[in-house]
């Protein structure tokens, strides 16, 4: 761990305020109902306002004024609710005449960016693992000073919504390889990435009867992957072959990481580690939380 | 004489075959053009672009390479092998033998490649057989929508191939043989045919028969599966090209909207918003539109253009999660409902009639027979995750999401018969302005007591 260093409270700049300030931001970062309500994904919020606040971008957030973007209404087939919330943003985001837009959740990321127009919304919209590396690209991230993920073995999880739905697969893993870890990849990876099993609304609903839930399916292969076992791999069904990289060598994982860029996945990929008992020894991290602590900067 | 009455017969043959074609296509294309209509975009040069490379090319079969070598091996056939059926058109038409053969080296090179090919073929449809038949065949060859007919019609393309293969090896080994016994030279090089002349009989009537049995076996035999194409997933190999070419050029994470709801959000929100009229049918009538899709033909013509390319591979099915996890959903089974409520409900191919299937009987759960409940239970639609994995991993780029869409649109603004958890969820987005039970007013609570360590 990096010595100890001075510490600063952040207040949050408010849209509002910038506004009646006369003042634009840079960008303006979209929590998303996941980053403002959900105790573990408050974190991930927390970790990226450090990393903005540290490299001294000029950006905002909605406070109060922000509501949810209708992904899961519009998924779950209730077109005229997602609209409803979809215009009422964007009445809120022309007020304060917003030009781009940064958000750590896919599903936001992706409902502003491609369904928005269609409804008069037209913003530059990214995610964060590809702002995230923008900053390290740009040398304004160094990922240095902070923890040490040195050797440490991490898989990343590919979120459908940035992954298959928008193509994003090299953002998060730059990131990662910034961190100079051990990283490996799951055999079912980029755009044949296994889902975790909340999208299309299914985070608010049990599933339907099965054999196994999706999300213990998920991080059984992210645990093997972890450990580099190549029986339990192998045994996968849904697997497209052609995926890059061989089968992990065998590791006695005590400190893996499954990485992560989306809340949903953050939930369902806990849950699974919990499920195969291994919260001991595999942690669950989001894209800018390990970049703030590589950084040093979580106080 | 002989000679024009097979002239004759042959034309005859011929435009029976063409004409039944095209008189089956036109029904398909009218079961098609049922479909609602939909806003295409894109340029096409970006579409052509697409069709090269996925169709022509055939990029997503290789995420599979055993299959796709496979596949590639009996495509390449089927281009190459139809410049030679081009000739036996002309033979046929003109009495003429070989025409071809002007070619001189370059006509060579093209039996030679025949001959190999369908040597190729015969080996590749051998392996299909038994990636199908054997006591645990491949997985995604299995499935409730596999019923008996989808497995049979699967095997009769198999059959079909090495018979016309067959017919084609008689043919050149016959004429070959003719040739050596009279001592001329046939035209033409045949790597395989010439391996088997020496399982022709000596005589020359009996060798002119098998030769022009050949001939009109393989000639005859392309004409009837031609005509049972529009029955078959086989139909794949011509609907796979306008398919790719109609693909949505958009993010696959970006959903269709609903442009009458558009409209009439924008008119609670404005009262001064015009809203268009709504669209007419011939005696002036409104026409009342449903939200969603109840039945096939409340789907977009796309969807439906889709159905009609299904090659019944499962690829969808075998990377689709919730089916992984043994879930009911199979996105296969989706598109493969809507290609049989189409046929059952309008047109349907010369062959097979959905109407008069005795098959094992489905999962009925509506009277009416629709493809919401009459074919695909709600308990399928709400399974899925949207996560866009069938669709990426079907080779013709089928979208079995848009039609999952479609059908939770119709149960949920129609009928409000979501199941009831999402119907709290919508609650809480409308009263909270989250999928969550949370008070708006803690919705910046996270800034609190926030720190960030000073560089």
């Amino acid at each position: 761990m990096a010595e100890q260093v001075a510490k600063r409270q952040v207040s949050v700049p408010l849209m509002a305020d910038l506004a009646s300030r006369g003042e634009q931001p840079e960008v303006l970062f979209w929590v998303g109902c996941a980053g403002a309500f959900d105790d573990r994904y408050k974190r991930v919020t927390r970790a990226f306002v450090r990393i903005l606040e540290h490299v001294g971008v000029k950006y905002a957030v909605l406070g109060m004024e922000e509501t949810c973007t209708g992904d899961p209404a519009k998924r779950a087939g209730n077109e005229f609710l997602f609209q409803m919330q979809a215009m009422q943003n964007i009445t809120t985001f022309d007020g304060y005449g917003i030009k781009k837009i940064v958000t750590a959740c896919p599903h936001c990321f992706n409902t502003i960016k491609n369904e928005y127009p269609a409804l008069g919304g037209n913003y530059e919209v990214i995610h964060h693992s590809t702002f995230l590396q923008q900053l390290i690209n740009e040398g304004r991230v160094k990922v240095q000073g902070g923890e040490s993920y040195k050797g440490r073995r991490i898989t990343f999880h590919d979120s459908c919504y940035l992954g298959r739905a928008n193509n994003i697969y090299e953002a998060p893993r730059e990131v990662l390889a910034a961190l100079d870890a051990d990283l490996v990849e799951m055999k079912r990876s980029k755009a044949n990435g296994l889902c975790c099993g909340a999208g299309g609304a299914q985070m608010w609903k049990e599933p339907e009867p099965g054999k196994k839930d999706i999300n213990v399916e998920r991080t059984e292969e992210a645990l093997a992957t972890l450990d580099g076992n190549a029986a339990a791999l192998d045994a996968l069904y849904g697997v497209e072959s052609g995926n890059e990289g061989a089968t992990p060598s065998p590791k006695k994982s005590d400190n893996g990481i499954i990485a992560v860029g989306c809340p949903f996945c953050m939930t369902m990929m806990s849950d699974g580690v919990k499920n195969k008992e291994r919260e001991n020894n595999v942690q669950v991290f989001d894209l800018a939380e390990l970049v703030a602590s590589a950084e040093g900067l979580n106080a | 004489m002989v000679q024009v009455l097979q002239q004759i017969l042959f034309l005859l043959v011929a435009a029976l075959g063409i004409g039944l074609f095209a008189w089956q296509v036109r029904k398909i294309r009218a079961n098609i053009l049922r479909g609602k209509d939909r806003d295409m975009g894109g340029s096409v040069s970006e579409r052509i672009n697409k069709t090269l490379l996925v169709a022509f090319g055939q990029q997503k079969m290789f995420k599979r390479i055993t299959p796709a070598l496979l596949h590639l091996v009996v495509y390449v056939g089927f281009l190459v092998i139809n410049i030679e059926v081009i000739e036996i058109m002309i033979d046929g038409i003109f009495g003429t033998h070989r025409v071809l053969r002007f070619l001189g080296p370059l006509y060579d090179v093209l039996m030679a490649t025949n001959e190999v090919l369908g040597a190729l073929v015969i080996i590749a449809v051998a392996a299909f057989w038994w990636r199908r038949n054997r006591t645990q065949p491949v997985r995604r060859f299995t499935g409730v929508e596999l019923r008996a007919w989808p497995k049979l019609d699967a095997n009769i393309i198999l059959y079909v191939e090495v018979a016309l293969m067959l017919a084609l090896f008689t043919m050149n080994s016959a004429d070959l043989k003719l040739h050596q016994l009279e001592g001329v030279e046939l035209p033409g090089t045949f790597p395989v045919s010439s391996l088997l002349v020496g399982l022709m009989p000596d005589n020359v009537t009996a060798l002119h028969v098998l030769e022009r049995v050949g001939w009109w076996i393989h000639i005859v035999g392309i004409l009837a599966f031609l005509n049972y194409l529009p029955s078959s997933k086989h139909f794949h190999i011509i609907m796979a090209f306008p398919n790719v070419y109609y693909t949505r050029l958009v993010p696959q994470g970006q959903f269709s909207n609903v442009d009458s709801i558009t409209h009439e959000v924008k008119a609670m929100l404005d009262p001064s918003y015009p809203v268009p009229a709504p669209p007419v049918d011939a005696e002036g009538n409104p026409v009342v539109q449903r939200f969603g899709a109840k039945d096939a033909d409340d789907l977009s013509w796309l969807n439906l253009l889709n159905a009609y390319s299904c090659t019944e591979c499962g690829r969808c099915t075998s990377v689709c999660p919730a089916n992984i996890t043994g879930k009911l959903l199979s996105p296969r089974k989706i598109i493969m409902d809507t290609r049989d409520r189409i046929e059952e409900k309008y047109e349907s191919p010369l062959i097979f009639e959905p109407n008069k299937y005795q098959g094992e009987e489905r999962v009925h759960v509506d009277e009416e027979g629709t493809l919401v409940r009459g074919k695909v239970t709600p308990e399928e639609l709400w399974a899925c995750t949207t996560c866009n994995a069938c669709v990426e991993a079907c080779p013709v780029n089928i979208n079995p999401l848009d039609s999952i869409i479609e059908m939770r649109r119709y149960l949920v603004l129609e009928e409000s018969a979501a199941p009831n958890s999402l119907n709290v969820m919508f609650s809480n987005i409308e009263n909270n302005g989250a999928p969550w039970a949370f008070s708006p007013s803690d919705r910046f609570n996270w800034a609190d007591d926030l720190y960030v360590a000073e560089k």
